[in-house]
């Protein structure tokens, strides 16, 4: 249906989850078009991460909706929502969490590897030159600098081209330089794959730079969270 | 490259990231199990050279004495005899209708530690053996070797050797009474392979000359004597009559080789169970080593796990590679094992084989063996049973908390 290509890239609608102490939180309703990415801000304990892992089909919402390009992704069963979140997710967590026992190059297949599915070493290849990493294809992790280890594990995530890229905290305990740098790669890798960028942080920086990059921010009510064009 | 390869590329890698804890499990569990195959191979090479040396024998008639010592002397010509008995008990024991055969042995000497035995061609047919080149003996002083000794001598129809004296390989030499050989027996795997046959006069001859000094000066037949008497029942009745008959004649003493050798077996049984014991203990220390190693490694790669999910990894695909690391270090473990374990064969049988003793190879294969990868991945698969559960149940929301 047309509908469908119509259809927002993300949308939360009503959605609330309840933790196992009891304590409830809801969050805004959003609709993030194709061209653009959310801006999540606040404190640690806002809901941050608990909003991500809803996006993410991690946690399912007690009411509500997550609803990507149309899919409800709540409904989904365990291993649908597992190969949906392997098909349309990236994730660039704040640990980069790149595996120390394999190389850089295994560590980018690892996204076909969980899905069982063949390597697109094309893919690779393509996706190592546009982010400058071809060099490092044999390195381990602990023998990247930040910088690098960011680049790889920003690759990791766009390797299925996904359709929505989530980073959580990317700027912590980077300096200002670093922290400028891999807020551009963000932004300049999700564009170049088409992904809609999402971007949970407490990091005032973030939004300075952001702002200058693109100020098109949409303010939403209840939870600092912000959309920008 | 297929999606499971790579799975079981990963496994391998993250097998290979801590290499020592790796290499100590190996270890262990290829020492586990190479004793088992050590053991398995080589009570199954015992088990069936006695089968194949008993020979259909039913009794093994000696001088009084150790009916074991009988049995390993006369049978399997790995322990002195206990002396010698009257020749007249061959007609003796031929005599009895219960008796369909009675063949008769005599021992004494050697040829660089295989025995030399005076014996009657019937003894080749206990075997079921053929001779290969040249031809049986027709008189005294003729020999017919087995297929071992002629590995070991390199002797050949129409030439000759002395016999030494006792059966050990130091003794005496009769330099002056010379063996010719006559034939070579084809190999049967049984004792005929290291002996050296020879008619039972030549070994009075021998005796006779090496006693007076003279070879003219031969004893009365009634005074002859030989070692053992082999002997084959007509009916299974006689299993419960001949040994009471030979035991009741002053001086002879029956040994029944099948109980012996259970007896026999028994005793190089309980050797084997300590060893399967040790074995066994390796294979538990390998076991419970495993589960450390794994449950660590599954506590301290929790968050690449979680990433494993975050990637769109099934929680079995997360488990499959916890079980993969296990399999993968079982399938290794069982193939060093199998080469350990038949090495060990082979180098046991070597020494053996010096001694002129059991004959066991490092090429005997056993289809039990076939457990043994089967064993090794049931070990491994319960040594990773609760680390890949804890895997399974991984609480991935956590990856997306603050670094802890």
């Amino acid at each position: 249906m047309s509908g469908a290509a119509k259809a927002p890239s993300l949308a939360l609608q009503g959605l609330r989850y309840r933790y196992r102490d009891g304590t409830a939180m809801a969050f805004p309703d959003v609709k993030l078009a194709n061209n653009q990415h959310l801006l999540l801000l606040g404190p640690s304990g806002s809901g941050k991460s608990t909003l991500l892992a809803l996006m993410a089909g991690l946690l399912t919402p007690s009411a509500g909706q997550v609803l990507m390009a149309g899919t409800d992704v709540g409904a989904l069963g365990a291993a649908a929502r597992d190969a949906w979140r392997g098909r349309h997710l990236g994730f660039v967590p704040q640990r980069l969490h790149l595996s120390s026992a394999l190389c850089v190059l295994d560590n980018l297949r690892l996204p076909f590897v969980c899905a069982g599915l063949a390597c697109d070493e094309a893919r690779l290849a393509e996706l190592q030159s546009a982010l400058g990493i071809d060099a490092l294809a044999q390195r381990r992790p602990h023998e990247l600098s930040v910088g690098q280890a960011q680049r790889v594990a920003i690759a990791r995530a766009l390797v299925r081209r996904p359709r929505l890229l989530l980073a959580d905290e990317p700027t912590a305990s980077l300096d200002d330089a670093a922290a400028a740098a891999v807020l551009d790669l963000l932004m300049q890798a999700s564009a170049g794959q088409g992904a809609s960028l999402v971007v949970a942080t407490h990091d005032s920086r973030v939004v300075g730079r952001l702002l200058q990059s693109d100020p098109a921010f949409v303010e939403l009510p209840g939870m600092d969270a912000r959309i920008f064009a | 490259m297929k999606g499971h390869w790579q799975l079981a590329h990963l496994a391998w890698r993250y097998l290979w990231a801590k290499p020592l804890t790796a290499a100590l499990n190996l270890l262990l569990l290829s020492l586990g199990l190479a004793a088992m195959v050590f053991v398995l191979i080589v009570s199954e090479q015992i088990e069936s050279n006695v089968e194949r040396d008993l020979g259909g024998i039913d009794l093994v008639v000696g001088a009084k004495g150790s009916p074991m010592q009988i049995m390993l002397a006369g049978v399997f010509h790995l322990d002195v005899p206990t002396g010698n008995i009257p020749l007249a008990t061959i007609a003796q024991l031929r005599s009895q209708p219960l008796v369909a055969q009675a063949i008769p042995i005599a021992l004494g000497d050697s040829l660089r530690g295989f025995r030399i035995v005076g014996t009657s061609p019937e003894y080749l047919g206990l075997y079921g053996a053929r001779v290969a080149v040249g031809k049986l003996w027709t008189a005294p002083m003729q020999a017919v070797i087995g297929s071992a000794v002629v590995a070991a001598t390199d002797l050949h129809p129409g030439q000759q050797f002395a016999g030494s004296h006792g059966l050990g390989e130091q003794g005496e030499a009769h330099a002056e009474k010379a063996y010719t050989v006559v034939g070579v027996l084809a190999p049967t795997g049984t004792v005929l392979d290291r002996l050296v046959l020879t008619d039972l006069a030549s070994v009075w001859e021998v005796h006779e000359h090496h006693a007076t000094g003279h070879a003219e000066v031969a004893e009365p037949e009634s005074a002859r004597e030989i070692t053992m008497a082999l002997v084959r029942y007509r009916s299974p009745l006689a299993a419960m009559m001949l040994p009471r008959w030979v035991n009741a004649h002053e001086g002879l003493q029956a040994a029944a080789p099948a109980l012996e050798t259970a007896r026999l077996l028994r005793m190089v049984g309980t050797g084997t169970e300590v060893l399967r014991g040790f074995g066994s203990v390796l294979l538990l220390a390998a076991a419970l080593s495993g589960f450390v190693a794994l449950l660590n490694s599954v506590r301290e790669r929790q968050s690449d796990l979680a990433m494993l999910r975050m990637l769109g990894a099934p929680p079995r695909r997360v488990a499959a590679l916890v079980n993969l690391e296990a399999l993968v270090l079982a399938v290794l473990a069982s193939v060093l094992a199998l080469g350990l374990g038949h090495a060990l064969a082979h180098l046991l049988g070597s020494m053996l084989a010096e001694q002129q003793s059991l004959r066991l190879s490092g090429l005997w294969w056993s289809p039990w063996e076939l457990g043994m990868p089967l064993l090794a991945i049931g070990l491994a698969l319960l040594s990773a049973a609760w680390p890949a559960w804890r895997a399974f149940r991984l609480d991935i929301t956590e990856l997306l908390q603050a670094p802890r």
